[in-house]
């Protein structure tokens, strides 16, 4: 009986370290309007405090990211599970390294996707893992697209 | 502690009293009467200094709390009114700061000195492991401690330490999550690092405690590694130990001292004087010096759960350590082969330390990973190997002969690991220093100036921080904030030189919105001493928005943000001659650096100017200043040179405002701590002229 007490006394001491009704709040969905985003272009949010890259890709960074051979890739995922149905030129990923959490540096490195300066992880047009001590792609934030030109992340 | 106290008071009023608790009769036992081996050596002087250290640090600690602030919007600039306005802020926080890499110099010797005279041994290996729980608290302390100022090295640290525990498979997300209280460091972060970095040092000091009964009750080892036998052999803790842990205190001190008051960020890195932004990452994460092997070993493995592992593996082997050797004899001078593995563990250990610092790339990846190897090498196959087939050399009978046989031979080997850990520490600080400036690529090396305030006896000239203020404000300040400035500083000794009066006029010259008023409206005033420099934009994107995307970052600790390298064997230098002066050559050197046109070779980038001390040259800033822009009126020359020397001089003292007051103080407490030591030593010698 003690060590059940003992156990549900432990549970609101370690609860209370998880993120707050505030910051749970604070974390709701946004909107991010794609307008003035013109290709080639990319631009950063803060959705959660983690910032997402947003990138409208030229046809030559949706070809590279296409015709990669899947199977030789570190973490392997099509681009095409990566991107929305019919928006191939959108990637909206989370950018933050797969590794130890660096933000990466978009348009650098030998993709021509990402780059990671802390320890040199490199990333593709798609945000797929390509070279470098990150194990994953990086992550793909729930979204969807509310009009052609609007986007709902979260 | 060991055995019945043969304390016998005579005082009624402590006679009273130990009846009932006999804590002077402990107290007699464990640090008057205690018999300590007589042939122990200085490295033994390390468990002493470290107790004064774990003083230090909770003092000036605690005193720093009553004045932090722990919010992410606040604690940078809570951390910088410590040092400006608090009375001798900066000397506490300066303490705290070098206090810790002291702490972690003086453990490094006291671990390393314990591994070479094998005092893991049985029957001492509860004592080992306790030191090794210390050691592993103690990092948890100033990591945590470290994430306090709220710089960007803080914050990225953080970041990338927390991010560790999602290598852990399936619950490792949810762990950092809860690490972090948010979805990423944020403001609980920091406040619950705050919370537990003032609790650990106290749970440190209870460790202490135990690990100090345990010394008590094995007895210390000692060089030659035979166990006390007969009376001769020892001597009482005090005078005999006391004195000489003192003279060592007091050593300690000296170099504690050159580092708070003569190069007190020498250690320190420059990012961490630009507040945290979670959008931008440095271009290169390094942690205190005293992460870096351990930093080494998690960056060689390639897999990233292998290489948390690792990381953790390579400390948690120090535990097992009493096992994993099981060879007979303790003392490593009477191990030939010991001997020699244990110096190249001490090189590997250094140079795993200064691949830390580089960037994780090419050859010293490949070297980091070698090194790793050795690393573990030395505890998983050299160790119990050597144990089983090495002859060790015939000990001495008892402590007495070994005092009596020779003395020579081990001073002078107490000498050469002292210089060894000397040079491997700056090894060590070198790599940091060669990796920061790793991001500065491209950037051409600025000349280095004579500047006044250098050296020991450094001072502004007033002047000349007249003339730089005149050119910030009609210069820099239109685009340039200054935040942590106020009016009233212009009249703070060891400044400009302002008479109240003049400050007052520099302030009232201005207007500042204030209220609201009793009918809620705001209303202009004249600006106080008490205001801040004006800001040039309202917020960071209107800002951005004037000048082509670029903010212009604020000045204030512009002089300790920004840094280059000075290279191999420079920055060894750098520290006996107190070159402190990075900053301000850096500043000189941009503010002259432009060169337009570019050179045919290089492609300007759209928006940005071509400087040559830039790094990677393509600056946002235009060419800031030309000859004769600013009137000066006391006769110097209204050239750019003279402009870009007097604004990186005031650039130096807005940075350290009391830099005057540091190196004065500095003085005083070299010669009195100078002479305490001198008087120590000969008493030292008295005391013990009867045992040698
Ligand atoms: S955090 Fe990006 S490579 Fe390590």
């Amino acid at each position: 009986m003690a060590a059940v007490g003992a156990a549900a006394a432990v549970v609101p001491l370690v609860a209370q370290m998880n993120p707050d009704a505030s910051t749970i709040a604070a974390g709701a969905p946004i909107e991010v309007d794609l307008t003035p985003v013109a290709e080639g272009q990319d631009i950063k949010v803060f959705w959660r405090g983690k910032p997402i890259y947003i990138s409208h890709r030229t046809k030559k960074q949706i070809e590279d990211a296409q015709s990669v051979n899947v199977s030789s890739l570190p973490d392997p995922q099509p681009d095409s599970a990566r991107v929305k149905e019919g928006k191939d030129q959108w990637l909206v990923v989370i950018g933050i390294c797969t590794h130890l959490g660096c933000i990466p540096i978009a348009h650098e490195g030998a993709y021509n996707g990402f780059f990671c300066p802390c320890h040199g992880s490199v990333y593709d047009t798609s945000g797929r893992i390509r070279s470098g001590p990150a194990p994953l792609n990086l992550a793909v934030p729930p979204y969807s697209f509310v009009s052609d030109t609007k986007i709902k992340i979260g | 502690m060991s055995g019945p106290s043969t304390f016998q008071p005579t005082n009624p009023a402590i006679k009273w009293i130990e009846r009932r608790l006999p804590i002077f009769g402990l107290v007699h036992a464990s640090f008057v009467a205690y018999p300590t081996p007589r042939n122990l050596n200085y490295f033994w002087t390390f468990g002493g200094i470290l107790s004064m250290m774990l003083g230090v640090q909770i003092v000036t600690g605690v005193i720093l709390a009553m004045h932090y602030t722990p919010h992410v919007d606040m604690a940078f600039n809570s951390v910088e009114s410590i040092v400006r306005d608090v009375n001798y802020g900066w000397l506490l926080r300066y303490l705290h700061s070098n206090g810790a890499s002291m702490f972690f110099i003086a453990v490094y010797i006291h671990m390393f000195r314990g591994l070479y005279y094998g005092s893991y041994k049985e029957p001492r290996e509860v004592l080992w492991i306790l030191g090794v729980i210390i050691y592993l608290l103690m990092m948890a302390t100033g990591f945590m401690g470290y994430v306090l100022p709220w710089g960007q090295m803080s914050f990225w640290g953080a970041t990338v330490i927390t991010n560790l525990f999602s290598a852990i498979p399936y619950v490792g997300d949810s762990i950092v999550t809860l690490l972090w209280g948010g979805y990423s460091v944020g403001n609980p972060t920091l406040n619950r690092f705050f919370s537990l970095h003032y609790l650990l040092p106290f749970v440190i000091a209870g460790v202490v405690v135990l690990h100090v009964w345990a010394l008590h009750v094995a007895g210390q080892n000692n060089p030659a590694g035979v166990e006390p036998k007969t009376d001769k052999d020892t001597v009482p803790f005090t005078p005999y130990a006391t004195i000489k842990d003192s003279f060592a205190m007091v050593c300690f001190m000296i170099f504690f001292a050159w580092f708070v008051f003569y190069v007190p960020n020498y250690l320190g890195d420059p990012d961490n004087y630009i507040q945290a932004n979670p959008g931008v990452t440095p271009a290169h994460i390094v942690p205190e010096w005293y992460y870096l092997p351990f930093y080494a070993i998690l960056r060689s493995i390639p897999s990233k759960l292998g290489g948390v592992i690792a990381m953790f593996g390579a400390i948690v082997v120090l535990a097992f350590l009493p096992w994993l050797d099981s060879a007979r004899t303790r003392s490593s001078r009477y191990r030939p082969l010991a001997k020699q593995f244990f110096w190249i563990f001490v090189a590997v250990c250094i140079v795993l330390g200064w691949l830390g610092g580089k960037p994780a790339e090419g050859i010293y990846v490949i070297a980091g990973r070698v090194l790793t190897a050795c690393y573990f090498a030395y505890f998983l196959i050299v160790l119990p190997l050597l144990s089983r087939i090495e002859r060790p050399k015939a000990l001495p009978n008892s402590i007495a002969d070994d005092v009596l046989g020779k003395g020579g031979t081990s001073r002078a080997m107490a000498s050469s690991l002292l210089a060894l850990v000397l040079a491997g520490g700056l090894i060590v600080a070198g790599g940091v220093h060669s990796a920061r400036a790793a991001d500065e690529h491209g950037g051409a090396t600025p000349p280095s100036l004579k500047w006044s305030f250098a050296g020991p006896f450094g001072k502004f000239d007033r002047a000349q921080l007249q003339r730089g203020y005149k050119v910030y404000k009609e210069v820099c300040s239109t685009c340039h904030s200054m935040n942590l400035l106020h009016y009233r500083n212009l009249a703070d000794a060891g400044g400009p030189g302002f008479t109240p009066a003049q400050a007052l006029a520099v302030a009232s010259d201005t207007t500042v919105k204030d209220g609201p008023n009793d009918a809620g409206e705001m209303f202009d005033r004249p600006g106080r001493l008490a205001d801040p420099f004006p800001k040039p934009f309202p917020n960071e994107n209107a800002g951005r928005a004037a000048n082509g995307g670029a903010y212009p970052p604020d000045l204030s600790l512009m002089a300790k943000a920004r840094n280059y390298d000075r290279g191999f064997p420079q920055f060894i230098f750098d520290f006996f001659t107190q070159f402190q002066e990075k900053g301000p050559n850096y500043i000189d050197a941009l503010l002259q650096g432009y060169v337009d046109p570019p050179p045919a070779d290089f492609k300007l980038p759209e928006g940005a100017y071509y400087n040559k001390y830039y790094p990677d040259h393509a600056i946002k800033m235009p060419k800031p200043i030309s000859d004769d822009q600013v009137a000066y009126d006391d006769g110097t020359p209204t050239k750019v040179e003279n402009y870009a020397k007097d604004v990186a001089t005031f650039l130096m003292w807005t940075a350290e405002p009391h830099l005057e007051a540091r190196k004065r103080m500095g003085l005083q407490v070299m010669i009195f701590l100078v002479i305490l030591a001198s008087l120590l030593y000969f008493t030292k010698k008295r005391v013990w002229s009867a045992v040698h």
